[in-house]
């Protein structure tokens, strides 16, 4: 030990914190055209936060973006609506719906499809529309095998495409943030953080999150082990009956992929105590994106999804 | 609240690195269920036994190839401590990935397996360790189930270690018998050796100071942007940045270089939080008395410990790049938040990494060399050493043709 500190030692959230505000930081004074992702979900919750405190007194060096695919839960649209206007920051809204009504990609129908997959072409457009040269995003290293590999700042060619094997090294904290024209930035300040970092952050800064991560009664149907919200947008097969029980959502994306758990988790609290418990990973819980092969997660990155 | 080390574990397959990994993370309850029983299945559709590596190596080349293309990073939690584990691969690339690994650890563990002792990769990544100065080294003796827990074989490689570590200036080098196969020594100490009397592998990096952070040496705050107040409440502009040495007060009479020109820290703030004091790696605003010329790369110092400001610099570089460096190249500099132009004007030597000697470098640096260079830089740089200071003495040199980043740099 080099002496008496003259500090105290930082919290690993601290550290966690000032890290991710430095990348904040970096990329903001590094590239002119950059966009946070902000989905309503609890990451890019904290990814606001730590936007206030890498820039305020003054405004965020950039917009607010969410790709919308039309089949979000409405209370999480609400919440970001609400969370944009009290922040006082602009907020763009791209729409899955607007990329198909202008004949940019063709709508999926029947029981088991999804928007997810269709929100990557609505993304590269708006990116492409607003010319934006990098995009903050909330993505952890803890959620899939694919992101333990992937930079901080991470490089997506003219394609939006992802290649793994040809990343620049990244060192110490020095970002290289320099783009060609048509590349882009993904850039992650809370890579290192995991599921229970945010939930504790979440905690500890007293942030307001959607109402669907706490414990609710919900109308729900079984399919593959998982649970579905019993709404007309997602096509029940034959035998799946809904039922009303208490859950939550452990994570928040499109309705048509995402599962609840079941849960009596009502506090932040409680959840932080149901996570530090739980031997199921979020993404393997209450995700279907996935679930779809081995590497379903690269291939979807390498084609340039989030 | 715990507090966070960030570890870099270096070895191959053949040390059982992957095997350790995935002991640290299953005995530590990091494995959620979905994830092994996904390695179970992928494990039992190739026929084969279960194969923990599968956790890490999460690339699709990686899984049909067998093998780890780059560094991994991965955390894991236990009671007492939070790490974040960059894992770097030992075959291919290994200097590169080494390097990255090491550049952010406050502890490297080395794999050696127990029936080779110290070899040549051994040597490797110990001088990378002491190259990067990481804190702390541990030294893990795996396999020791396979030479019958032999006190003896432990002690000659301990003594081999310590020769090592002594001939490249590691103060630090913990030797740890273990058997990560059968989960011997790893996170709970093991009946099979009852002449070892430190602690299992988990327990001393829990134990281990986080010493890698100098908050008694002069302040360093490099300004990444100026904050504009929105509207006359906000106040007047605030530099932001990070702390990157010593520790710094409200009240200090600080200097602004390369200009040089002086103010008082007013105050120090996170967002409505005021600090008194701030230390290492905290990110802060900070509002001096007056308004002075400050910009983005500009470094603020307290008076009275102005660092070198240097156009010329000895550097060691490890070279990331396939097309050789050679004399007279033109590349960017990015040292904290300062990016300039650099030309290397001559490249003095190679390190060769089987003598540990410094041999002749006529043909300029090849990818994974490690080597001497003297650089001149376009703006003078406020700079310290790297063994001064990790956070400070540190920097990167990035092609500007093609944007990639191809060298790790030291200031000498």
């Amino acid at each position: 030990m080099s002496g008496a500190a003259l500090t105290p030692q930082l919290s690993s959230l601290d550290a966690l914190e000032s890290e991710a505000i430095h990348i904040m930081r970096e990329l903001a004074a590094e590239r002119e055209r950059p966009v946070l992702l902000f989905s309503g979900g609890k990451d890019s919750i904290v990814l606001l936060r730590l936007a206030e405190k890498a820039f305020r007194p003054g405004r965020f060096p950039f917009p607010v973006m969410h790709v919308d695919t039309g089949h979000n839960f409405p209370e999480v649209t609400a919440y970001r609506d609400r969370r944009a206007a009290e922040l006082g920051e602009r907020l763009i809204v791209a729409s899955v719906q607007d990329s198909i009504d202008a004949g940019r990609i063709a709508d999926v129908h029947g029981p088991r499809s999804s928007r997810n997959q269709l929100q990557t072409v609505t993304l590269l457009d708006a990116i492409a529309e607003h010319r934006f040269d990098a995009c903050i995003g909330g993505a952890r290293r803890d959620e899939e095998r694919s992101r333990a590999k992937e930079r901080i700042f991470s490089l997506r060619d003219d394609f939006g495409g992802w290649d793994p094997r040809s990343q620049r090294p990244e060192l110490w904290d020095l970002y290289n943030a320099r783009v060609r024209p048509g590349e882009h930035l993904r850039v992650f300040p809370i890579s290192n953080w995991t599921e229970l970092d945010v939930w504790q952050y979440v905690e500890r800064e007293g942030l307001e999150l959607p109402s669907i991560y706490f414990a609710h009664e919900r109308s729900v149907f079984e399919r593959d082990g998982m649970l579905y919200a019993d709404d007309p947008i997602i096509e029940r097969l034959p035998g799946e009956e809904p039922f009303t029980t208490s859950v939550r959502y452990r994570t928040v994306g499109d309705m048509t992929c995402t599962g609840a758990v079941r849960s009596t988790a009502a506090t932040i609290t409680d959840v932080v105590a149901e996570i530090a418990s739980s031997r199921i990973t979020e993404r393997g819980e209450t995700r279907a994106d996935d679930r779809a092969s081995e590497a379903a997660m690269e291939d979807r990155k390498r084609e340039g999804y989030f | 609240m715990s507090d966070l080390l960030r570890l870099a574990t270096c070895g191959s397959v053949d040390d059982g690195k992957s095997t350790l990994l995935g002991r640290l993370l299953h005995d530590t309850r990091q494995i959620a269920d979905d994830q092994l029983e996904h390695v179970r299945d992928v494990s039992a559709r190739r026929g084969g036994e279960l194969d923990l590596a599968l956790l890490t190596d999460g690339l699709r080349a990686e899984r049909e190839q067998g093998i780890t293309i780059d560094v991994a990073y991965r955390s894991f939690v236990t009671e007492r401590r939070r790490f974040i584990l960059a894992d770097c691969p030992g075959h291919e690339q290994y200097t590169r990935n080494m390097v990255t690994g090491a550049s952010t650890a406050d502890a490297a563990v080395l794999l050696i397996d127990a029936r080779y002792g110290v070899v040549s990769q051994t040597r490797r990544h110990l001088a990378i360790a002491a190259l990067l100065r990481v804190p702390h080294v541990v030294v893990a003796v795996n396999k020791m189930d396979l030479v019958a827990w032999s006190q003896e074989r432990f002690d000659e490689i301990v003594a081999d270690v310590r020769v090592l570590a002594d001939g490249l200036g590691v103060a630090d080098a913990a030797c740890i018998p273990l058997s990560a196969l059968e989960g011997d020594n790893v996170v709970t100490k093991s009946a099979a050796a009852p002449w070892y009397t430190g602690p299992a592998l988990v327990p001393y990096l829990e134990e281990l100071p986080l010493d890698g952070l100098d908050d008694t040496g002069p302040v360093r705050f490099p300004v990444q942007l100026i904050i504009r107040p929105d509207g006359e409440a906000g106040g007047g502009r605030r530099y932001a940045g990070r702390i990157e040495r010593g520790t710094l007060r409200t009240g200090d009479a600080v200097v602004a270089l390369p200009s040089g020109r002086e103010a008082v820290v007013e105050a120090i703030e996170i967002l409505d939080e005021q600090l008194e004091v701030a230390g290492p790696s905290l990110s802060v605003n900070v509002v001096l008395d007056r308004e002075i010329d400050i910009a983005r790369g500009d470094l603020l110092v307290r008076r009275g410990e102005e660092p070198n400001v240097r156009r010329e610099l000895e550097a060691t570089l490890c070279w990331m790049s396939d097309r050789h460096l050679k004399p007279g190249q033109r590349l960017l500099l990015k040292a904290g938040a300062r990016t300039t132009r650099a030309v290397v004007d001559e490249v003095r030597e190679r390190l060769d990494l089987e003598s540990l000697q410094p041999v002749a470098a006529p043909d300029g640096l090849a990818l994974n060399d490690l080597g001497r260079v003297r650089l001149r830089v376009a703006d003078a740089v406020p700079a310290d050493t790297y063994a001064e200071c990790r956070a400070t003495g540190a920097f990167v040199l990035i092609d500007d043709a093609t944007n990639d980043t191809v060298a790790a740099g030291m200031i000498a």
